[in-house]
């Protein structure tokens, strides 16, 4: 016990609810493994071997079920929105949406002359950040998932809705 | 230098108590069907494809393609924008390979308009073509051991792809939709000690690409996945119109690069490899698969020649600024790693296309998915996605 006594007041954090949830939170995003076209290799190779998210705590899933993260991947057509959608409705929340390319920000290159392609996934589903290229680099789309936990950090779980501090 | 052959002979193990497929099922047997959805998100369909399996059980009795999730109307764009700015979007249509689409588009332009391409460029596009070739082919191969369940094969082979995305960068600055080639040549002139940094790449590529093959090729497990797998007979590629490796599978010794040479591929000396009937059958999974291992050998050897023979001089012809190439049409074709790709081009003498007509490997392969799949249990469909190699924007376009 002598020895614990001794060792306790240094180990000792004090911190708030909040901060400890965020905390798991950011180094835990474990992201949907969903990708349609060209900047779906790039996903791809953001998760393999050089640029290796793991080392962010970012593992690929393939069910949506047990992804915080949807990495929107490449083009996503008219026949396609619809399939987005759901999957992100089957997300569990807290959850979280990049669309990673011009594609999928805005139509890209085929937003223009295209007729079957969406232009932007966020008319469909909520975009958290948006990260431009056609392909991104994976330095841009990890830059885009740090821009995340920015995000994340600031967020409050506990809201304590007292009449005082709306008032 | 390594000796540019396949160094692993696997060795046959046959499983205990397994049939190769196709199976049957008696009809006193027979279950309620049930019908599955397998995609448009499924992590092995590579992309966005969805299969509408009816099976009964395990067994698969019909499994059909349903296509045009990503539907991107490239040729409707091509009819919309000039000539010279097809190219980008040539890039999308297969982006693994993303400098060998170019090739075919610039290829059939510059037969249209009858611009002679300088020697240095013919050589250049060689070199990249078949260094994306052999990224192409790297990704099916990882991706398909991953799909079967073996997942460090694919990080040995994405390692390797990365230092020829280097190389790809240091000539046009990008990573994976390249725009490098022009019409009439290339873009830029590959820059100073390039030459040596793609020597250095390959000495040290073919010892990594054993070391991969020793890991996956010859390996037991991998071997009973594939063999006997999506048996596609030679008269079947052949009437399916099967292209490319899928067809070399089933041992049809056919290849554009030697059998209609263009930019230049008469001068180098290169294998074409098929499907041999050890372990399995001839068209099956497992030929197809070592169809493409033997072919990043051949590519090897390829730019090995390329490099060393690499003639000076201008990488661009001169091409008019705002390009009108004759009334007329045309049909290129070239090989890509997914096969031969056709582009037939229609103009009428203005600067836009009347017509572009993209035909790709990975939909003809598509197409005989249904015949072949029957009979396979839910499994091996992934096996037999993976080794026909297939990238949906190419079948959807």
């Amino acid at each position: 016990m002598g020895m614990l006594e001794n060792k306790l007041p240094e180990n000792v954090i004090f911190t708030s609810v909040d901060d400890v949830i965020n905390l798991a939170k950011e180094y835990s995003i474990w992201y949907l493994l969903f990708a349609t076209a060209c900047c779906g290799i790039e996903l791809m190779q953001t998760g393999a071997s050089r640029y290796d998210v793991d080392r962010f705590g970012m593992i690929p899933r393939s069910s949506p079920r047990q992804s915080d993260l949807m990495i929107v991947a490449g083009t996503i057509t008219h026949k396609m929105a619809s399939r987005v959608k759901r999957l992100y409705e089957q997300m569990p929340n807290p959850k979280y949406v990049i669309a990673m390319g011009s594609c999928s920000s805005s139509g890209g290159p085929f937003s223009k002359f295209a007729y079957s392609v969406l232009n932007g996934i966020d008319k469909y589903i909520p975009v958290d950040v948006y990260v431009p290229g056609c392909p991104p680099r994976p330095e841009a789309l990890i830059n885009g998932v740090m821009l995340l936990r920015t995000r994340m950090r600031q967020e409050r779980t506990l809201v304590v809705e007292s009449p005082l501090l709306t008032a | 230098m390594s000796t540019l052959t396949v160094p692993h002979t696997p060795t046959l193990v046959q499983a205990p108590n397994t049939l190769p497929p196709p199976y049957v099922i008696e009809e006193e047997l027979a279950s309620d069907r049930m019908v599955l959805n397998m995609g448009p998100h499924h992590p092995s369909t590579h992309g966005v494809l969805r299969l509408i399996v009816t099976c009964d059980g395990e067994v698969v009795e019909k499994a059909v393609p349903d296509l045009g999730y990503l539907h991107r109307a490239i040729e409707k764009i091509s009819e919309n924008v000039s000539w010279k700015q097809v190219m980008p979007y040539t890039d999308r249509v297969d982006y693994l390979c993303a400098m060998n689409s170019n090739f075919a588009y610039a290829l059939g332009i510059e037969k249209l308009a009858g611009i002679q391409v300088p020697k240095r460029a013919q050589y250049l596009r060689v070199i990249m073509a078949e260094l994306n070739r052999i990224t192409s082919h790297l990704l099916c191969l990882g991706a398909m051991a991953m799909d079967l369940g073996a997942y460090t094969p694919f990080l040995l082979a994405i390692a390797q792809r990365e230092v020829v995305n280097d190389l790809f960068e240091a000539t046009c600055g990008a990573r994976l939709t390249y725009n490098y080639f022009r019409i009439g040549g290339l873009a830029w002139d590959i820059p100073a000690g390039w030459e040596k940094a793609c020597h250095a790449f390959l000495t040290e590529f073919v010892p990594r690409f054993d070391d991969f093959n020793e890991l996956i090729t010859g390996n037991t497990i991998f071997i009973n996945r594939c063999r006997d797998v999506g048996v596609i007979s030679r008269e079947e590629a052949i009437s399916y119109g099967l292209v490319g490796p899928n067809l070399r599978g089933s041992g049809v010794k056919f290849d554009v690069r030697r059998d209609e040479p263009y930019s230049s591929y008469e001068d180098f000396e290169f294998d074409v490899p098929i499907g041999v009937g050890y372990p399995g059958t001839v068209g099956d999974a497992y030929a197809r698969y070592m169809v493409r291992v033997k072919e990043v050998y051949e590519s090897v050897k390829i730019i090995r020649q390329a490099l060393k023979n690499l003639p000076s001089g201008d990488v661009l012809a001169k091409v008019p600024g705002s390009l009108k190439p004759p009334a007329g049409d045309v049909y290129v074709r070239s090989e890509n790693p997914r096969g031969e790709t056709g582009y037939y081009l229609m103009s009428d003498g203005t600067n836009v296309a009347v017509r572009v007509k993209i035909r790709t490997g990975s939909f003809t392969a598509m197409s005989i998915f249904e015949k072949v799949s029957k009979g396979h249990l839910i499994a091996d469909l992934v096996a037999l996605i993976g080794s026909l190699d297939i990238v949906i924007p190419e079948v959807d376009r």
